[in-house]
């Protein structure tokens, strides 16, 4: 058998002598265009450029009062219930209703293999009950998706000891740092101190950032300077925590893509930092970008593998994404969706409930049923 | 970032390769498979459909059984409407007559805009412009900030005010134009494509500065999301192309071919990396060329196959990884090669050749003169070019009928091929499994 390698050496001396032959025709220097569209790496220049203004937005919003968490809760329902739509209306048959659930479950990112599993399982239990129609079919593939949640409480965890330590990761730009805001408002109404360890050294202006929910939600911060060690300043804060009787230490981490090891490495330092004495670490998040596509389950896996999650956050659930993907994380790794994040303020933060949203998806498809026979 | 659809179109085509006749039933489950792995790369589900459906009608039919390897057809009509899904030119900037350049960055939250909007002024900057960078996101903690730091790492001017962003954008272009920045920047807050008041904050602003060039900012890791919000902003703000971010990760990349099926706006950019300087222009017929390829890598394995003799190619191939290839090897693979037919032929059917060298007028008489220039050495000659001299050259040239000269241009221009050879990998795993997009240094500690 003559491998890909082979023919693609013989092709590079194709592709050498071709250049040769081109080269010699237009008796130039042989340019050969980069192979990909990646330019050399240049240093970056030493800074130079002046800053015209700088302007820092005013923080103008009040701490959260205790109940104010569950308003978001209407908007993230309507967004669940998007999850299927209008497939229900109209003359269908069977086949049709099913290419459209399967076409729903698609569009919210569920992935191929889980909606296939998913509607075989259905299929299976509806040749038993033998209703084939809209709400028989709805009600199937709902017990489905019912059965892909874990039985795990959802709250996150206390340590009896002060202080409990909480650990955010994920990938870049998904939402750790502004739902390390909304959860440490939702610890404050929970009575608790905060200390949010800004444990991102290498975003730039991520402290700053994370200072700003701080002073919003009236925690205190530890905080370093670019380029420091994370692991130090998550230890600081935990130390620190000790000292002056905080409840709980939050870590933001830097965005970082699974793929890259040496950062995944940092991660697993980081982890074993926050669990020494005196900290208790009670909860590992992974911020779950509800505009996710596949990828989302490779990264519940590699930071599942890397540190050990213990929960989900499922952000951004306020835009057109579904975040479905968050559930296929759930069914595949046990890990449960704890939080969904519906908006950039700071009470946008909800407990998640897979009954919620089932009852949501349940809801829709009894309402587009009486509508329909009206 | 198409590595893995690539694999798996592969493993899917290696299938019916070789079959004499295709039923319908085999055909359909292809398909199945080219839809399931579409899917998984987050290629949109109407976008697949669509595909599939094309792609059934081009297949099924008389064609297809008339055809002398109905497996190759199939491959053939997949990858036609692939690169059909993905091509088209690069994006070259046209300037403003009167500058500044006014460009406008939008996209969801997240998605990696303040460092695109950074790296884009880095890459105007070795264009030789001076770019201005307008921080006009007030809505995120510490955006202006990040940018302002982001600036100065790419010597690129911030500017911003605090209050409202419509005037924020509007007084930074200004601001260029009283400065004499030739291009200007400006960074826009996420915003999720259904929040009304935010789209309608977006569209003000490009009413007010009716920038040149706007650019939709998206993750490659989006999922099928992408085309909904592409489309939003698409009508919102009349998108010129998009910037594709974090291309560095293993996400496939499938929202690329969605987005510019559904709103016919091409992939102007990539980013791949968190340093400034991984970005450039993306080049999408270079894209589909790599998918394209990557079916006919296939029929020149099997042409391979029946004309090469394998040792002299395994040979060859080892001493190319090992940086050992000379002259006599040369002469060899040559010959291999010329076996498989018109070498213009064969380049059309390998992955990533450039257009330039692809659609360039091959002499195949110039090889033939090569040839005979190698013929007329000897063997230790053949394995150490250096030592040809002076008389040696010119025994060659009269051995070859041809002049010194053109012994001593054919030998400089071997010594450039080994060094291009080199400097193309060889020795590294092979181009086609190994994304050259992405950097794994795990050496360099990025922080
Ligand atoms: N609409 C919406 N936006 C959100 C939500 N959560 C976060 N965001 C926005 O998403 C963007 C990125 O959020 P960050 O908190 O900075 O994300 P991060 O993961 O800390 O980012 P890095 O530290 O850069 O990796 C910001 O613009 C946030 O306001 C959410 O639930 N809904
Ligand atoms: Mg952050």
């Amino acid at each position: 058998m003559i491998t890909v390698t082979v023919v693609l050496a013989v092709a590079v001396v194709l592709i050498v002598s071709t250049i040769y032959l081109v080269s010699r025709k237009s008796r130039s220097k042989p340019s050969f265009p980069s192979k990909t569209s990646v330019v050399a790496r240049r240093p970056i220049e030493a800074p130079n450029g002046a800053v015209i203004s700088e302007a820092i937005e005013p923080i103008s919003e009040n701490l959260v009062l205790p109940g104010d968490i569950k308003r978001g809760i209407g908007r993230a329902r309507l967004a669940f219930a998007r999850l299927f739509g209008s497939i229900l209306g109209g003359d269908k048959s069977s086949q049709q209703l099913w290419d459209e659930v399967e076409e729903a479950l698609l569009v919210s990112d569920l992935g191929i293999d889980l909606t296939t599993s998913v509607l075989d399982g259905a299929k299976a239990s509806m040749a038993v009950s033998d209703s084939t129609d809209g709400v028989g079919i709805a009600a199937a593939v709902k017990s489905q998706l019912r059965s892909l949640f874990v039985e795990q409480p959802r709250d996150l965890s206390y340590s009896q000891d002060s202080p409990t330590v909480w650990l955010v990761v994920g990938v870049n730009g998904v939402g750790k740092t502004t739902s390390i805001g909304k959860l440490s408002a939702m610890a404050a109404a929970d009575d608790r101190k905060v200390i949010l360890a800004a444990g991102d050294t290498f975003r730039a202006a991520a402290a700053d950032q994370l200072q700003m929910w701080a002073e919003r939600t009236a925690a205190d911060i530890v905080r370093s300077v670019p380029g420091a060690d994370p692991s130090s300043v998550v230890f600081d804060a935990i130390q620190k925590a000790a000292a002056r009787g905080f409840d709980l230490v939050i870590a933001d981490t830097a965005g970082r893509l699974h793929t890259k090891s040496n950062l995944m490495d940092e991660l697993r330092k980081l982890r074993r930092t926050a669990e020494r004495d005196p900290g208790h670490l009670t909860e590992v998040l992974l911020v779950l970008d509800a505009t996710t596509g596949q990828n989302g389950l490779v990264q519940a896996r590699e930071f599942a593998k890397a540190v050990g999650i213990t929960g989900v956050v499922l952000t951004k659930l306020d835009g057109s994404a579904k975040g479905g993907i968050a559930l296929a994380a759930e069914a595949e790794l046990g890990v449960p969706i704890k939080l969904v994040g519906v908006g950039e303020k700071v009470r946008d933060l909800i407990a998640f409930s897979p009954d919620e949203f089932l009852d949501a998806l349940l809801e829709m498809d009894v309402q587009n049923e009486l509508s329909d026979e009206d | 970032m198409f590595d893995n659809l690539t694999d798996r179109f592969e493993e899917i085509f290696s299938r019916i390769r070789g079959k004499g006749r295709l039923s319908e039933a085999e055909v359909d489950a292809v398909l199945r498979e080219i839809r399931a792995a579409l899917i998984e790369a987050d290629v949109n589900v109407g976008v697949v459909r669509s595909f599939i459906e094309r792609v059934r009608e081009n297949t099924i039919g008389e064609e297809l059984f008339r055809s002398l390897s109905p497996a190759q057809h199939v491959i053939k009509v997949v990858n036609a409407e692939l690169t059909n899904a993905l091509g088209g030119e690069n994006l070259k900037i046209s300037y403003a007559s009167r500058p500044p350049t006014v460009v406008l960055m939008a996209g969801l939250q997240g998605v990696g805009k303040t460092t695109a909007a950074a790296k884009l002024a880095l890459w105007f900057r070795h264009q030789g412009r001076n770019p201005l960078l307008v921080a006009a996101d007030l809505q995120r903690p510490a955006a202006v900030e990040q940018l302002r730091i982001l600036g100065e790492q790419a010597s690129v001017p911030v500017f911003s005010v605090p209050g409202d962003p419509v005037n924020t954008s509007s007084a930074g272009v200004e601001e260029a134009r009283r400065i004499g920045r030739d291009v200007v920047i400006v960074d826009t807050a996420g915003r999720t494509s259904i929040d009304q008041e935010l789209m309608d904050e977006v569209r003000k602003i490009s009413q007010s500065i009716t920038p040149n060039y706007t650019f939709l900012v998206i993750d490659a890791m989006i999922g099928q999301d992408a085309v909904n919000s592409a489309r939003v902003f698409n009508d919102a703000l009349a998108l010129d192309g998009i910037i594709l971010t974090k291309l560095d990760g293993d996400a496939r990349g499938g929202a690329a071919l969605s987005v510019r099926q559904v709103v016919g706006k091409p992939i102007s950019f990539v980013s791949i990396g968190e340093k400034l300087a991984d970005f450039d222009l993306f080049y999408p017929d270079r894209m589909a060329n790599r998918i394209l390829g990557m079916g006919d890598v296939l029929s020149l394995i099997e042409q391979a196959e029946r004309t090469l003799d394998k040792e002299i190619a395994e040979k060859g191939a080892k001493k190319l990884k090992g940086g050992k290839f000379d002259l006599e090897d040369f002469l060899e693979q040559m010959q291999q090669v010329k076996k498989m037919g018109p070498l213009k032929g064969v380049l059309s059917m390998l992955p990533g050749v450039p257009k330039e060298i692809r659609n360039a007028d091959i002499d195949e008489r110039e090889l033939v003169k090569v040839e005979a220039i190698i013929s007329s050495m000897t063997k230790a000659e053949r394995n150490n070019p250096d030592m040809i001299d002076g008389s040696r050259r010119s025994r060659i040239a009269n051995g070859a009928g041809t002049s010194t000269a053109a012994v001593g241009t054919m030998l400089k221009q071997f010594k450039d091929m080994q060094k291009m050879m080199r400097s193309m990998g060889m020795g590294g795993p092979s181009p086609t499994k190994k994304s050259p997009n992405r950097s794994n240094n795990k050496k360099k500690k990025r922080r």
